[in-house]
């Protein structure tokens, strides 16, 4: 008796199917080591809080309010950047290089996806852990700063595509990072400048609104925004439908541009793989 | 002086294993001035919207971001790789080979490591902190110099401490993948002088995670902010806190079992 040949699913059943495994499993995995989630996440809000305590105090000093931003507004800002912030944390160069030098990458290209689909599923469903523990933290920050939040439900609908987004874009920014490592394992040089970049003209250091006029036109054609200020602004910045669309617009084509990018960069790295370890 | 002769020892081995790497040197020069300058730019932005934060001007927090940076050289050249040895060796229970040799354990953890290259962070602190004190009003007198170099030391004490008693929570807690993180996020508070701080997270971050004495206090020190009795209470705080790391130390220690050794 022959075995019967397993019946073949519809491709995009099969990666929904994925998906929801993938996912279901970090989930779990994350789950069993909620401790250590917590105290990465301390680590992760105290740079939101000094970012608001500073503008706060500034603020306070000049009689509530910098260039028309409320010390209400500066708590909303900095409590919701840390939601986004918490969404847009994917797999770092670093853990790239740890991949390379320690031959872990062989494994994944022998597996009938595209590895970056393995790197979404898992970090996407870590993101439903570290979203449900950060819930009290942004409990305690809510009483203790005060935010000034007023939204709409079309702000949180965007607001929750958004932050989808924002970790699509910064997944492909990073993947593109982290290939560099298959040219060279002292890639933190590039690394840095690149996170020194992106905390300058996304809206990750302060409210873009108060950079220089120069900054924020640089920042325009770059895509560090639409991972950080964009997402953050689609809850505190009251913006107009027209706007939030269009938001959702210009993530749309960074992730098309990063997926293209991703693509390209891949096949050419890829006959570059020569694991150091292992 | 057995002990410095030990420390001594695998400072120099240290060094000599890491010279072999050159390239890594121009790597580090890079990141610490990359950090440098935004760190810089940060500072700039803040005084663009005002001329004193909390009562300290551009030039005195410089001060504080010079001794932040330089400090930070301190702790990832000899105290960060070390900490993160010991939990790395506690997972992989490797850390036999250090106990059983016969020197006192607590010694030949906190000494076996040591990156010269991010000792460049200690020079380009110091520059900052130069800058900084070149633009004050005021000019810093001997005693203060002292007083400044003293605090410094002890400060650096008290983050040994802190970060030794982080990694002996590794005997209890095996995953500890978060202390780098951790430490980071919380040590880049010091940035600002801890008086901006609410009260309850000034508090923390003065007797719970020592960063005001680590960093404000050696700064109040060179801007003439220091009150006598502060000094006094820096040392006796880390003598006490020096203490209770030790028990905690070989408290965590009889939990200790070779895992795969």
């Amino acid at each position: 008796m022959s075995a019967v040949p397993l019946a073949r699913q519809h491709p995009v059943r099969a990666m929904v199917d994925f998906y929801v495994t993938a996912m279901r499993t970090q989930v779990q995995t994350q789950f069993q080591y909620r401790a250590a989630a917590y105290m990465y996440l301390v680590g992760m809000v105290a740079e939101p809080v000094i970012y608001l305590v500073v503008w706060t105090t500034i603020a306070k000093q000049q009689g509530g309010e910098v260039q028309g931003i409320t010390v209400g507004q500066f708590a909303a800002y900095y409590i919701v950047w840390t939601l986004v912030r918490n969404m847009n944390i994917v797999f770092t160069p670093y853990g790239w290089e740890w991949r390379i030098r320690e031959g872990q990458f062989s494994a994944a290209l022998l597996r009938p996806l595209h590895p970056i689909h393995y790197d979404i599923a898992e970090f996407a469903g870590g993101k439903l852990i570290w979203v449900v523990l950060y819930l009290p933290i942004a409990a305690g920050l809510t009483l203790i700063f005060d935010p000034d939040l007023s939204v709409t439900p079309l702000e949180v609908c965007v607001f929750f595509v958004a932050i989808w987004g924002a970790y699509l874009i910064r997944t492909m920014l990073l993947w593109l990072l982290g290939m560099v490592t298959f040219w060279t394992t002292r890639g933190s040089a590039i690394f840095e400048t690149y996170i020194m970049a992106e905390l300058l003209l996304s809206g990750r250091l302060v409210p873009l609104k108060l950079m220089p006029e120069w900054t924020q036109s640089v920042a325009d054609f770059l895509p560090f925004q639409w991972a950080f200020y964009f997402p953050i602004q689609t809850l505190v910045g009251d913006l107009p439908a027209g706007e939030l669309l269009g938001g959702l617009g210009m993530q749309v084509l960074w992730i098309a541009v990063g997926s293209f990018l991703v693509w390209i960069c891949f096949r050419a790295s890829v006959s570059k793989y020569s694991a150091v370890g292992n | 002086m057995r002990p410095v002769r030990v420390a001594w020892t695998f400072l120099r081995l240290g060094a000599i294993n890491e010279l072999q790497y050159r390239l890594n040197f121009f790597v580090a020069a890079f990141q610490s001035l990359l950090a440098v300058a935004v760190a810089l730019v940060v500072l700039r932005l803040v005084y663009s919207h005002t001329t004193e934060l909390n009562g300290w001007s551009e030039p005195e927090l410089m001060c504080v971001l010079g001794i932040q940076i330089l400090l930070g050289g301190v702790i990832r050249a000899a105290i960060q790789p070390n900490m993160e040895r010991i939990v790395d060796e506690v997972r992989d229970g490797k850390l036999d080979h250090a106990l059983t040799k016969p020197e006192d354990s607590q010694l030949l953890v906190s000494v076996r490591e040591f990156r010269i290259w991010r000792t460049v962070d200690v020079i380009s602190g110091g520059a900052v902190l130069g800058v900084g004190l070149a633009r004050l009003e005021a000019s810093v007198g001997a005693g203060e110099a002292l007083s400044f170099a003293g605090l410094l030391l002890v400060g650096g004490v008290l983050i040994y401490c802190f970060w030794l008693v982080l990694a002996t929570g590794a005997f209890w807690i095996v995953h500890m993948w978060f202390l780098a993180e951790l430490f980071e996020g919380v040590y880049a508070t010091g940035r600002w002088p801890i008086g901006i701080y609410p009260g309850w997270l000034r508090y923390s971050l003065t007797w719970l995670i020592p960063i005001g004495f680590a960093i404000t206090v050696p700064a109040e020190a060179v801007t003439s902010r220091l009150e006598w009795t502060t000094p006094l209470l820096a040392l006796a705080f880390a003598a006490a806190l020096f203490l209770v790391t030790r028990w905690f130390w070989r408290f965590g220690l009889r939990r200790y079992s070779g895992a795969s050794a």
